[in-house]
């Protein structure tokens, strides 16, 4: 049975495309049929992070609208066949995403993906809302930080109050991915730790993804991470969350690839 | 900089934890978020489990905010093959017993009202 995952914060820029991209790759490379839908009207990015931006030509509002039809508007990967994207408009109206609209669109990609992943947009409003709406399972992503961790708790709150799923009394699953983690900063306290974001938000933990210059890299390729570069640390801690989603267990760890002061003096003698 | 700022520089992270601890305590009661409802899913749950086979997603619980009162709408479909057995009024009392919260509660059992 399909399952419609929401990628959402609150807070922007706090790594929600990258993660949608990165997860989608993933989930795709194990061999599950995979659609990202960007619901960033107005601020699409998920094409560009998928590196798809020059394929668009038409957009999730054409479809809502009934201007296309769903195939039409869906981007087959070059890189996997079984990993697809549903573009954002750049230039419409927000409002001409309905509520209607987007729960006939949800419906149809449920019924031809395994995993329909919704790349929200920042914010508490009704871009976000909607994106939510029809969610089986919430990712949220956070960052080890006072605004990101209140805003993930704000958003925490909708997830359980204006999605179908909570409005039908039942149970949306709540799962933290925390982002751009540092280490060596947390261990000197100069940053949240694991524990303390858990404790504060109380949901369970996906993963932990650590604060890396591929990322950058990947979205500099047009590349989902977990493709650009698989064995560098985010990739393989996307890889592991995506596992997880999949039900496995898979013990959970810091994935880092800061190398000692003696590693990186002898990396770059050896190069 | 002086000696004693040397000294004292610690880590920031506790008060960053410390703020946020108290600030969504605060945030949560005016906002409404409380995991109230997913504690007594579960635990609603667990008795129902002790006297008949349920599937987790038939326990349905839902709170509604009205301004004096607000009220938790507990909903258990429960297979009608086994609902006529004694055990189950067990199982209610229980359950009405859970549901003294200060809020109002009303549990419904659809299959066996019906019967
Ligand atoms: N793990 C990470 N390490 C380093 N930079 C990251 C990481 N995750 C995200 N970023 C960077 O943060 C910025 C915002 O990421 P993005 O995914 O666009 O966030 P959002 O969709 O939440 O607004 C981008 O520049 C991205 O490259
Ligand atoms: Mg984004």
């Amino acid at each position: 049975m399909a399952k419609v995952l929401v990628v959402t914060s609150g807070k922007g820029g706090v790594g929600k495309t990258t993660s949608t991209a990165a997860l989608g790759a993933a989930l795709a490379q194990r061999k599950q049929k995979v659609v990202v839908v960007d619901f960033d009207v107005g601020l699409r990015n998920l094409d560009l992070i998928m590196g798809a931006e020059r394929r668009v030509v038409y957009d999730l509002i054409d479809v809502v609208q009934g201007e296309a039809k769903l195939a039409q508007a869906l981007i087959r990967d070059k890189r996997l066949d079984n990993l697809s994207l549903l573009p954002a408009s750049q230039t419409k109206d927000k409002d001409a995403l309905t509520a209607d609209g987007v729960a006939k669109v949800v419906g149809e990609l449920r019924e031809q993906f395994d995993w329909v992943i919704c790349d929200s947009p920042a914010g508490i409003e009704r871009g976000a809302t909607l994106a939510m709406r029809h969610a089986d399972v919430a990712v949220i992503v956070t960052n080890p930080e006072v605004s990101s961790v209140r805003d993930s708790d704000r958003i925490i709150g909708l997830l359980d109050s204006k999605t179908e799923k909570a409005e039908k009394g039942e149970r949306i699953e709540k799962k933290l991915l925390l982002t751009r983690y540092d280490p060596a900063r947390a261990a000197r306290a100069e940053m949240l730790k694991i524990e303390d974001v858990l404790e504060i938000l109380s949901i369970p933990l996906l993963g932990v993804i650590p604060e890396s210059q591929e990322v950058l890299r990947a979205s500099n390729l047009g590349t989902p991470v977990t493709l650009a570069s698989p064995q560098s640390a985010p990739a393989r801690a996307y890889a592991e969350a995506a596992r997880r989603l999949g039900g496995e267990t898979v013990t959970m760890s810091v994935i880092s690839d800061k190398k000692s002061l003696f590693g990186r003096f002898f990396s770059r003698r050896a190069a | 900089m002086n000696l004693i700022n040397l000294f004292r520089k610690k880590g920031s992270a506790p008060v960053a934890r410390d703020r946020l601890q108290i600030l969504l305590a605060h945030e949560r009661t005016s906002t409404g978020r409380s995991d109230l409802v997913d504690r007594l899913r579960e635990e609603i749950l667990e008795v129902i489990k002790k006297h008949v086979a349920v599937d987790s997603d038939k326990v349905r619980v839902k709170m509604e905010r009205g301004e004096a009162v607000s009220t938790l709408d507990i909903d258990i479909e429960i297979p009608t093959a086994i609902s006529g057995k004694p055990d189950l009024a067990t199982a209610a009392a229980k359950l009405a017993e859970m549901a003294r919260t200060p809020e109002k509660a009303k549990a419904t059992d659809k299959k066996s009202a019906a019967a």
